[in-house]
């Protein structure tokens, strides 16, 4: 039967054309589609490969930074501490000074009073001195202006002395 | 990717449409009384010339070129000259005589070219004619030189980049023939010898099915349902088997170790055994996928002629048949689709097989 019989012809062609794809193929394509292929799984396992390496890479700087990151709040804290402490020092010594500086102001002030106090009591005893030598003139002029009145004054003076 | 996925369903789709109006209007002009399995054998064989489609009672075909020749001398004409008379004679332009040529219609050479000798007595010349299977046989192979073409082309541009378009498509298939047929059958000092052919093989097969799926021209002949093609493919196969194949692999033939003396001597009934199993592995390759495909194609025209064997009978009933037909058509075709990639799996793989063991390194 004419249809599981080969006919010749068909497969003269057949072999020449399949013959001429395999050979296109094998020679111009398969090994550019082959090398790009090969090319593209080895930058792959080389960047998987790569990626791996970062991620562990990136393990350990993150370990580090943590280490980093604990130093640095340790160290914060311990600054912060100390801080803490010159501050309360410069305070109590500011509080310190100013109470000194405050007890001597008043000292000063206190010594200053006194002494203008003192001046002011001189002032008043030579002023009343002054002034009461005045008087004291005015009055002596006035009941000694006459001769009677020195005699009487003297006489008087001199029964005082007598008395005594 | 998408877009070719649905190319690919779209143009099935269509084609699937087309076809089955397409063998309708042929079907219907013939007024003849329907013979179903003429027509289906018609289009599962060869022709000298590619029935397109009927318009208005007039066949547009395209003639294709007879070449043919006899007594050391070649002639080549267009088959259209059958398409007018049933023969055509010819001058030998060096000695002058004159020579003819027909296509019997039936008889031991029914339709084929033929010299009819002066007594009416038939000869076949050596004939080497474009057929419409080899014309088909160009098309495909020239679609996938251009495809590879292109395929190669983005390779070279896109470099390491990932592929893209036909190209991812074309990887895909590459790739799986590679890694899940070649090297898992073949040792993997020996796969580069054979990935080439195998790679060739799975395209040029996956190909020819998927285009004798497409029913409307230049597509739909039935290029790998023919013996003629798969003996073809077989017999590379058994050649590079064999002559590829180390000295293990011929010594496993002619001295099958692991079995009795008895069988080798004085009776060599192993060797005679493997040795037919190297001709009957190829032959089986052979003809399991020609009747593969030419089961498929037979199928599909079978639930279609049936549209116009019930509606001979009544055309009510052709009307319902056509539905019901279409239906399964597509359903078939839709398997055939599976088919078409199966069977080149398949071939590949056993190709794959074989080479393995003729290149296998045993190790004792």
């Amino acid at each position: 039967m004419e249809l599981i019989t080969p006919d010749f012809g068909f497969f003269f062609w057949m072999v020449i054309a399949f013959g001429i794809v395999f050979f296109c193929l094998a020679k111009f394509a398969f090994p550019v589609i082959g090398k790009a292929l090969k090319t593209r799984e080895q930058k792959i396992a080389e960047s998987l490969e790569n990626a791996e390496r970062i991620h562990k890479e990136m393990q350990s700087i993150e370990a580090k930074n943590e280490e980093l990151l604990k130093k640095a709040r340790e160290e914060r804290e311990a600054m912060l501490n100390e801080a803490r402490i010159s501050r309360d020092k410069i305070i109590e010594e500011a509080k310190e000074k100013a109470k000194d500086e405050t007890n001597r102001l008043v000292e000063s002030a206190k010594e200053t009073i006194e002494n203008e106090r003192k001046a002011a009591m001189t002032d008043i005893k030579n002023e009343i001195a002054n002034i009461s030598i005045k008087v004291a003139e005015k009055i002596l002029e006035k009941e000694l202006s006459t001769d009677e009145a020195q005699l009487k004054y003297i006489n008087e003076i001199i029964k005082e002395t007598d008395n005594q | 990717m998408k877009i070719w996925k649905n190319i690919i369903t779209l143009s099935f789709l269509m084609c699937l449409l087309f076809g089955t109006q397409h063998t309708a209007m042929a079907e219907e002009q013939t007024k003849e009384e329907f013979n179903a399995g003429e027509v289906i054998i018609e289009h599962i064989l060869d022709s000298y010339e590619w029935h397109i489609f009927t318009w208005k009672g007039h066949e547009v075909c395209l003639h294709l070129p007879i070449i043919v020749f006899s007594e050391g001398r070649g002639y080549t004409f267009s088959s259209k000259v059958f398409h007018e008379k049933d023969s055509y004679v010819t001058t030998n332009k060096k000695t002058g005589e004159t020579i003819t040529f027909a296509i019997p219609r039936d008889g031991k050479y029914k339709n084929k070219v033929v010299i009819v000798n002066a007594d009416g007595t038939q000869k076949r010349p050596f004939d080497i004619s474009i057929t419409k299977n080899v014309f088909a046989l160009f098309i495909s192979c020239t679609i996938l030189l251009v495809l590879f073409f292109l395929v190669t082309k983005a390779y070279r541009q896109r470099g390491e980049k990932a592929p893209k378009g036909l190209q991812s498509l074309f990887e895909m298939l590459i790739v799986y023939v590679r890694d899940d047929i070649a090297r898992k059958a073949i040792s993997e000092k020996q796969v580069d010898r054979y990935l080439p052919y195998l790679i060739t093989v799975f395209f040029f097969i996956f190909i020819n099915n998927l285009m004798g799926l497409i029913p409307i021209f230049p597509f739909g002949a039935n290029i790998t349902g023919n013996i003629a093609v798969t003996a073809c493919l077989a017999l590379f196969t058994f050649f590079i088997t064999n002559l590829l194949g180390n000295k293990e692999y011929y010594k496993d033939i002619f001295n099958t170790p692991g079995v009795p003396w008895f069988l080798k001597f004085p009776l060599p009934l192993m060797p005679i055994i493997e040795t037919v199993g190297c001709f009957t592995k190829p032959f089986v390759l052979a003809v399991r996928l020609f009747a593969n495909i030419t089961a498929g194609h037979i199928v599909v025209l079978g639930f279609i002629s049936s549209i116009f064997i019930v509606a001979q009978i009544s055309a009510a009933g052709g009307g319902a048949m056509s539905v019901f037909s279409l239906i399964l058509v597509i359903f078939v075709d839709c398997i055939e689709l599976l088919v078409a990639y199966i069977q080149a799996y398949v071939f590949t793989l056993l190709s794959a097989l074989y080479f393995g063991m003729a290149s296998k390194e045993h190790h004792h």
